[in-house]
């Protein structure tokens, strides 16, 4: 060794080599979808959305059933801001709880449709082989059957399918592969991670593994697909009610309006439109939701450093 | 190969701008990002001329892809390039697509990194080639393949005909690679700029490459850009090289004063911190402390300066520029053409003219990346120095004899089925990862196994920690079986056998806590909560992180610091042995050599035995006691280190030191080679008897008829043939490759 | 290749058989064919039901029922698939189910065909666009009009596309598009040029209505995969090759970014199928969508299974040939 010292020691401590300010994870999570303007439009306006839906009828005078005193094929006016049915219905009322029913069934769905998928879709990726492949073929039958129509056909034939949870059920039946595929591709690409690894090597058992790594990870597509799920759910169940196979009267639903109002399109658009607009415009706000969501979850997004 | 005429000119007045092939000028590049301008590219300049080689060199970060990217045109549309680069006179920048087209791939050329990626998987590798031809010239399809099919035969791979039309899937790395170097060539550009062409390849296969490039550039003529980490490719390819820095040139110059003499603290720093194959194992080695810097938040005055151990009060200031010492030691400007001249930016290059690595960077001990305390620094290193001083000579004379054997492994087999696609998953052949593997590791000493991709060293990782079932041998730790252990009576033994990976990034879980992480095989292993967390405060301590980084998550460290959290999750449970999965193969050079430390003081400390698992030599020399090389599955050689690599056996042994470039330049041109030919056999059908026979060049070269024949039908045994240690070659003879170490 | 086409090819078997056992299943348990019988009042005479009972097969057990429905040994000769017939239908003694299905099979082929050529022409250019220009004006406008798309209620949009129609024809005074029906009765003896108007007029607007879903969800797709492609590396290496970019785009970046299409729009038929029976019902066309519709209301099991069964038949070679292609595209697949 030379006697040669060195000048001065290295100035850096380091500790500012770590991040900013902490942030939890959820924090960053929430700050990002809020970048997604869309997506932020979209969350107010379903908000505001389902408030009309479950507390108008509430406020509101009429409901969706027929009454004596109301009208009849009235155009929209101060009374009845959206007009009335031929039958005597307020189309507002109806507007509501056909609304409502949508909704149920197409959030009854997705929770439904996602439990079943996943865990389906997860023992499938998590097991692999032989299992794997079975479960999967199981998957792709049902994934490839045009889903309006067998359930349209079941409920239909039934005669069963009449109220909301039975439409819902059926609905569920044929669309939990969807999420069953994007779980266990999750999984698959997951099981393989060094941090799997690590636990088994430190003695984890597959329960462990499965609860504190696999879930959390995976918990991000999942969202995203019951998310785009319920979007799906709701035109499924308006195509359903439109031909007359769901919703049956005197309940009503948001297809079965737009069903009834097919030959008054010009002659009483206020009969078609509303239905149609409600439709679209939850659609849209989910989508975007969940496109927000799919941004914001996103664990690339969270690789920073090298 | 050089051109030599670049020697005449040393000293003298700057040859003449006609042969300046390349003329780039405070070339500047910037990205937009979410947190503001990233100033990826800061005023780089440099002049390539007619012919000759350039080497580039820098960590991640410091900007030498996206030079040569912004040269090309090939940045994307958001990124803004300011400054000049001039093509044979040419202006480049801002050109556009029309323009620019005609010189791209017709003046200069470029080679990528990533062979599997760069090819198009949809058309045959012929066509891809003169595809290349076709764009610049006006010559029929057949004559574009027909040039294509020479194009083959240059870059040397064998059986051109059928290859040429064949998809790039159906070739192996390193032969897409030389397909790339022959698109390159293709049109017999005068510039070639190489990024990073050997990075994603195993060590045998790059010298194969390297010679078709040095191939490509003597047909062509054309001058090349090398741009690389690797500072030993560098070393024997190029005749000047330029080391960038949080985007800037710090230092250019002819290859052997930058090497020999460099006068930038971080060249010497960066030199210093390679471990080496040319030198003695007790060396302790010198990393630079820090990270490279950010380039949002770019440090005012050198960027280098925070982690500088002779940064003054200027330094931080003034950020200095790109000089050259006289013979008055004054630094002074040189132009850019002068190609003879060694500049660096530091304000005190002048002072940097003899100085080794060991002067300027200690050889510090464990707190390598936060230093807290000066005076407690201090202390460790000058501990740690003396220990080296005494224990220098300890350490390797202590092999074997006293030490206890305390993981044995015998006749290790492990075979993967190949299961048809289709319903019934039938098994349609067999990958013979690991075929007969015995070796024993001993108390506190480090064994390592080496080998390149795919033959079966992360296998037999894994097999001994039971991570994969066996199909047949025996492991024993302390005496006990654990190949028939149930999972569960595996699980109290996991505690003493533990697993260091590869990847700093997929190691661990992005959604934990860097405690949790730390605390999980604790809590697996039934500790309280509590327990562990005072327990991951002593662990985050020990391998150089501070307590308040346990609540952070992954990603807001570095690629070094993450390794370390990876270590002290590994030693949270008090194992006797670490395996250690490549644990530095995907950092930066400068933070290898502190993790290095690191582990060699850990093992120091707690008494650990490790098994090392490695493809990289040099690491391996500086860290293990006893090396097993290992080759499709088999092991052709194992003993000591000092006897592995001062005087190997087996063909494959010394095919593998030889290839591997040293960061000396002098030493890499007159090197002994002995080149490996052809590409690994595929592990489910591997050859007869000696399965290195496909590949050895003893085989082809020396052997007659009927000692090949012991070749082909008889496998050979892992003995020792009189030199010491076992190998596995019938034939093998011993070869001193490495010259002593360089003083 | 011609392995690979067989393997597949027989591959594609047990699925047919799972897929006609599922149908099967489905449509007998969930209902009874003479559930409107049997509920009529006044209530009809017992050997009545029973005749019917007899005449549907609903005496035998279910087992025995799907090997008379797909062998017809057994039966009275209007079963049995293997023999091309389709069973007895409820509607009445002389509806041949199989007659009607191949009646209306054309219909509705020109308005899946239409449909899903325009869908995958302007989802490609969509998608190719969206791509190239990425984060542009252009690009945040198809985006959403896609999501818009995407959200849009089929028969909705059909009832919209009618009263567009209507109010057209108004303003330019001739009848230009048609909006109920699917003309083949005009179109008959009609010359060339007559049959070509008249397949603009009365397919014009359904076919937008039905492409609509499909369009959305591809033209996403293509632009994902678009993207990806562009920002890979052989891409970047046909630019460095000194490639100009329209033929960096057309002959590396296209080709390989349509190669996961194929599997998309494959899959994506099964929501064309949807589609079609609401357009179908919102257009009045005389095709299978109405076949459809009128069997669930009549309960009529036979119609029923044997519509699931040719739509699930569809899909099966729809998937067949869009795996064929992908090997076709990429070389990667064929050497399995």
């Amino acid at each position: 060794m030379s006697e040669k010292k060195a000048p001065v020691a290295p100035r850096s401590t380091d500790a500012e080599s770590v991040g900013g300010a902490e942030r939890t994870q959820l924090q960053m999570i929430v700050s990002r979808f809020a970048r997604h303007r869309a997506a932020m439009v979209s969350l107010v306006a379903l908000v505001v959305i389902v408030l009309f839906t479950f507390v108008g009828p509430f406020v509101w005078r009429w409901d969706h059933t027929v009454h004596l005193e109301i009208p009849p094929s009235v155009p929209p006016n101060a009374d009845h801001p959206l007009g009335t049915t031929t039958a005597g219905h307020d189309v507002l009322g109806q507007l509501m709880r056909g609304t409502q029913q949508t909704l149920k069934v197409a959030l009854t769905v997705s929770v439904l449709g996602t439990v079943v998928g996943s865990l389906w879709g997860a023992t499938a990726g998590y097991y692999g082989g032989r299992v794997d492949a079975l479960m999967m073929r199981v998957v792709d039958v049902f994934l490839i059957v045009p889903l309006l129509i067998m359930v349209a056909a079941i409920a239909g034939n039934a005669r069963a399918g009449t109220t909301w949870y039975a439409v819902a059920l059926i609905i569920a039946f044929f669309s939990w592969a969807q999420i069953a595929r994007v779980v266990r591709g999750v999984v698959l690409s997951l099981r393989e991670q060094d941090y799997v690894e690590a636990a088994k090597a430190a003695g984890a058992s597959p329960g462990w593994i499965i609860v504190r790594h696999l879930l959390p990870n995976a918990a991000g597509p999942i969202i995203v697909a019951a998310t785009l799920l319920i979007a799906v759910a709701i035109l499924l169940e308006a195509g359903m009610s439109f031909l007359q196979f769901g919703i049956q009267p005197p309940d009503i639903s948001l297809g079965q309006m737009i069903s009834d109002a097919r030959t008054a399109v010009s002659t009483r658009p206020w009969l078609f439109y509303p239905p149609g607009l409600m439709l679209l415009a939850i659609c849209l706000t989910i989508n975007f939701i969940g496109d927000g969501l799919r941004d914001a979850l996103d664990p690339r997004q969270t690789m920073v450093r090298r | 190969m050089t051109t030599t005429d670049q020697k005449s000119n040393e000293g003298t007045t700057p040859r003449g701008t006609d042969d300046v092939v390349l003329e780039v000028r405070d070339l500047s590049v910037t990205f937009p990002s979410d947190d503001g301008p990233l100033p990826a590219v800061r005023e780089v300049s440099y002049v390539l001329r007619r012919g000759e080689a350039l080497g580039i060199v820098g960590e991640s970060g410091s900007g030498k892809s996206v030079t040569s990217m912004a040269i090309m045109g090939l940045l994307p549309k958001n990124a803004r390039v300011e400054g000049s680069a001039r093509v044979l006179g040419q202006e480049v920048v801002g050109l556009r697509d029309e323009k620019i087209s005609r010189i791209r791939g017709n003046r200069i050329a470029m080679i990528f990194q990533d062979p599997l990626t760069s090819l198009n998987p949809v058309y045959t590798v012929g066509y891809q080639i003169a595809e290349a031809v076709l764009a610049h010239h006006k010559v029929g399809k057949k004559a574009a393949m027909d040039r294509a099919l020479d194009l083959l035969k240059l870059v040397g791979i064998p059986h051109p005909e059928q290859r040429i039309k064949q998809y790039p899937h159906e070739l192996s790395g390193g032969m897409r690679q030389r397909v790339v170097i022959a698109i390159a060539m293709a049109n017999e550009p005068d510039v070639i700029i190489a990024d990073e062409p050997t990075t994603a390849l195993d060590v045998t296969v790059q010298a194969q490459v390297l010679e078709a490039l040095e191939a490509a550039r003597k047909e062509t003529g054309a001058a090349l850009v090398l741009i690389t980490h690797d500072l030993g490719v560098v070393a024997g390819h190029v005749d000047r090289v330029g080391v960038m820095y949080g985007g800037r040139m710090v230092e250019m110059g002819p290859v052997e004063d930058v090497f020999y003499r460099p006068r930038m603290p971080y060249a010497l720093g960066l030199l210093g911190s390679l471990p080496r194959l040319d030198e003695d194992r007790g060396e302790r080695l010198t990393p630079i402390l820090g990270t490279p810097p950010s380039l949002l938040a770019l440090p005012t005055g050198c960027a280098f300066s925070p982690r500088c151990p002779m940064a003054r009060d200027v330094c931080h200031e003034k950020e200095p520029r790109l000089l050259a010492t006289d013979e008055n030691g004054e630094r002074v400007r040189v132009p850019v053409e002068d190609t003879s001249a060694h500049t660096a930016a530091c304000h005190f290059s002048d002072q940097l003219g003899e100085t080794a690595p060991e002067d300027l960077f200690r050889a510090t001990s464990v707190q390598a990346d936060t230093v807290v305390k000066l005076d407690a620094a201090e202390e460790r290193a000058e501990e740690a120095l003396d220990e080296i001083s005494d224990s220098d000579t300890g350490s390797t004379e202590e092999s074997g004899r006293e030490r206890e054997t305390i993981l044995t492994v015998k006749d290790l087999v492990k075979n993967f089925p190949i299961r048809s696609k289709g319903l019934l998953k039938r098994k349609v052949g067999e990958v013979q990862a690991v075929s007969g593997i015995s070796l024993d590791l001993r108390e506190k000493e480090t064994l390592a196994l080496v080998g390149e991709s795919g033959c079966g060293k992360s296998t037999t990782a894994r097999l001994i920690l039971q991570l994969i079932k066996q199909t047949s041998g025996e492991v024993s730790y302390m005496g006990q079986p654990l190949h028939t252990l149930s999972p569960r009576q595996m699980r109290p033994l996991r505690r003493d056998l533990q697993l260091v990976f590869q990847d700093p990034f997929a190691s661990l879980d992005p959604r934990m806590t860097v405690s949790d992480i730390i605390a999980e095989p604790m809590r697996i292993h039934g500790r309280s909560n509590s327990d562990a967390k005072g327990r991951v405060k002593e662990l985050l301590d020990l391998v150089g992180l501070s307590s308040e980084h346990g609540s952070r998550y992954p990603h807001e460290f570095s690629g070094g610091q993450r390794q370390r959290i990876g270590i002290a999750r590994a030693l949270a449970l008090n194992p006797k042995v670490l395996l250690l999965d490549e644990p530095v193969s995907a950092l930066d050079v400068s933070i290898q050599a502190g993790v290095i430390n690191l582990l060699e003081d850990l093992q120091e400390e707690l008494g650990l035995s490790y098994m090392f698992v490695s493809h990289d030599l040099s690491v391996v020399k500086h860290i293990a006691d006893r090396v097993a090389v290992m080759y499709l599955g088999k092991i052709v050689e194992t003993g000591t280190t000092e006897e592995l690599f001062r005087a190997p056996s087996h063909p494959y042994t010394q095919a593998l030191i030889s290839a591997i470039p040293l960061p000396d330049p002098v030493k890499e041109r007159t090197r002994e080679r002995i080149v490996v030919t052809g590409d690994v056999p595929s592990p489910a059908d591997p050859p007869s008897g000696c399965r290195f026979r496909t590949r050895c060049p003893k085989f082809a070269d020396e052997l007659s008829e009927s000692e090949r024949t012991k070749c082909v039908e008889e496998p050979p045994e892992l003995i020792d043939r009189g030199s010491g240690h076992r190998d596995a070659c019938h034939y093998s003879k011993v070869m001193e490759l490495l010259s002593a170490s360089r003083s | 290749m011609l392995v690979y086409t067989v393997r597949r090819v027989l591959g594609t078997i047990p699925v047919l058989i799972l897929a006609s056992v599922l149908t099967f299943v489905l449509i007998d348990v969930s209902g009874d064919p003479l559930s409107e019988l049997r509920m009529q009042q006044p209530p009809p005479d017992p050997s009545v039901i029973e005749l019917q009972e007899e005449r549907l097969y609903l005496d035998r057990s279910m087992p025995e029922r799907y090997w008379l429905w797909v062998t017809g040994i057994g039966g009275n000769g209007d079963i049995g698939l293997l023999q091309g017939e389709f069973g007895p239908s409820t509607q009445s003694n002389s509806y041949d189910i199989g007659a009607q299905i191949a009646e209306r099979l054309g219909v509705t082929l020109r308005l899946v065909g239409a449909a899903m050529l325009l869908a995958l022409g302007l989802a490609i250019l969509a998608g190719v666009v969206s791509a190239m220009r990425q984060y542009s004006k252009i690009d945040y406008t198809l985006t959403f009009i896609g999501f818009l798309a995407l959200s849009m209620p089929v028969f909705w949009f059909g009832g919209i596309m009618q009263q567009a129609g209507v109010t057209f024809n108004d303003l330019v005074g001739t009848q230009v598009f048609a909006t109920i029906g699917d003309g083949l009765y005009q179109a008959q003896g009609e010359d060339l040029w007559g049959r070509i108007t008249n397949a603009f007029a009365y397919m014009t607007l359904p076919t937008i209505v039905l492409m609509l879903t499909s369009f959305a969800s591809w033209s996403r797709y293509q632009r994902t995969s678009m993207l990806e492609v562009l920002n890979s590396d052989y891409v970047r290496l046909a630019r460095a090759k000194g490639l100009p970019n329209r033929v960096v785009v057309r002959r590396h970046a296209l080709r390989t970014a349509l190669i996961p299409l194929t599997t998309v729009v494959a899959v994506g038929i099964a929501g064309v199928v949807d589609g079609t029976v609401l357009t179908e019902q919102v257009f009045q066309w005389r095709g299978l969508g109405e076949f459809f519709v009128t069997a669930v209301n009549e309960n009529d099991s036979y119609a029923l299974m044997a519509w699931l069964l040719l739509s699930g038949v569809v899909v099966i070679l729809a998937n067949l040939v869009a795996d064929i292609l992908y090997g076709v595209l990429d070389p990667r697949i064929r050497y399995e």
